[in-house]
């Protein structure tokens, strides 16, 4: 997902809770909110930190593939749109690390471990955007993916997280829809536009489905964080109510989903659809994606040319402040 | 990076005369940019009217572990409400 495979530092399975511990875990189990101040394991905090933080540097790589169309937009009013969607992933960003901070890290701490590789973003950001109707598809498969899991984590048990997550959901659906109805005009479009947005269909589909993560239903990190409601759905859950929803609107588009072996499971009531390669997803996430350097260099590249206009701004505060003591003492 | 911006909560009233509401946080290197930031941020789809930024450091937050103390009291005092009290439906709207 946003965060994929976040590893957990609880207590291994069967060791033994503290009774502090144990008294956390039942407010959690009641369904009480754990707000920042309230004690809280360690491992609880760092693994939250791990995975909001890696959740907000999602956020803010993402703006980057569909700031990549902003210039080249078809209409006026597709461009103000997309730069409308794109600035709410800044705010999300935002929101997030606001979260994360309330775990007492800082933002700027979080950035230069983004900046360092030593936190991840989500694999998805690492493919390029090559043609308009990818900007579609972003909108209606990624950020479709992303409402996936976001929306149970409404009700996450930390607090500020799930306030974050409130906030999100609000403008997501948004982002989505302005996805699909790019995606409705050029599939309705000429025979040119149409075999465009069946590509951007084929090269998205999978890395899609990757955002999942790879199946976790015996992982321990996963059990450990569900018992600490920081992860509410199982991956394999999450993806096939992505693909049960998604297929009937691919095929509203009469676009084709790039799986021979998608089929309706009546047993299951769901689709029986083919994993995506997860050597590849490994490979994105090592780095080696088709576009992790170029991510990872313009984010680098905004925050080291952005220095002098922040230490400006700071150093304009800190004068207007000592002006303003002054005159107080002179009075 | 020289100096970390600090950091503001901000709270915004709506449209309809509700009080000012608690909506998150943001950095900003002084008052009047966090006023900007919070208007770039969380007023974008017209949720408020009015926007108050104050400076996290100033606020004073009652603790956890006051909970009991300051909350439980109020627990026995339910005539406080005003569905404590039977009023006969002869009496009229009360
Ligand atoms: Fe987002
Ligand atoms: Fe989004």
């Amino acid at each position: 997902m946003y965060a994929q495979m976040v590893t957990s530092e609880g207590k291994a399975p069967g060791e033994d809770l503290s009774p502090e511990e144990q008294a956390f875990q039942d407010r959690i189990d009641a369904g009480e909110r754990i707000e920042p101040r309230d004690w809280m394991p360690e491992g609880y905090r760092k693994t939250l930190v791990r995975q909001i933080g890696q959740h907000a540097h999602s956020e803010i790589v993402g703006q980057l593939p569909e700031g990549n169309w902003i210039t080249r937009a078809p209409t006026l009013e597709r461009k103000a749109i997309l730069i409308a969607k794109v600035q709410d992933e800044a705010g999300h960003g935002l929101y997030l690390y606001s979260a994360a901070e309330t775990l007492g890290v800082s933002r700027d701490e979080l950035l230069e471990k983004l900046h360092t590789g030593r936190m991840k973003y989500s694999s998805i950001f690492n493919y390029p955007t090559l043609n308009w109707a990818d900007i579609g598809a972003v909108g209606w498969l990624v950020d479709g993916a992303a409402i996936m899991n976001q929306v149970p984590l409404q009700r996450t048990s930390y607090g500020p997280y799930a306030r974050a997550m409130v906030r999100i959901c609000k403008e997501e659906s948004f982002h989505q829809r302005q996805g699909y109805s790019i995606m409705m005009k050029m599939a309705q479009g000429t025979a040119a536009q149409k075999a465009m947005a069946q590509d951007a269909l084929d090269r998205f589909w999978y890395p899609s489905l990757m955002m999942f993560g790879p199946s976790d239903a015996e992982s321990v990190h996963s059990a450990q964080n569900m018992a600490w409601k920081i992860k509410i759905n199982t991956n394999d859950e999450l993806r096939q109510k992505f693909v049960d929803q998604t297929v009937p609107q691919a095929e509203f588009l009469g676009l084709t989903v790039p799986d021979e072996t998608l089929a309706w499971n009546d047993e299951k009531g769901g689709y029986d659809f083919a994993e995506p390669d997860w050597e590849e997803f490994f490979e994105v996430l090592r780095g080696n994606g088709p576009c992790n350097e170029e991510r990872l260099g313009a984010r680098v590249a905004a925050w080291e040319e952005g220095a002098w206009f922040r230490d400006g701004l700071s150093a304009y505060a800190d004068k207007a402040e000592a002006r303003r003591n002054a005159q107080v003492a002179a009075e | 990076m020289k100096k970390q911006w600090p950091l503001w909560e901000i709270f915004i009233r709506g449209q309809h005369g509700m009080n000012h509401r608690h909506v998150g946080s943001l950095h900003a290197p002084d008052a009047e940019m966090a006023i900007n930031h919070a208007r770039d941020v969380y007023t974008r789809r017209k949720e408020g009217v009015s926007i108050w930024a104050v400076r996290s450091t100033d606020i004073t937050a009652s603790a956890p572990s006051e909970k009991g103390p300051l909350f439980d009291p109020a627990e026995t005092k339910v005539y406080r409400h005003p569905t404590f009290f039977d009023i006969p439906d002869d009496v009229g709207h009360m």
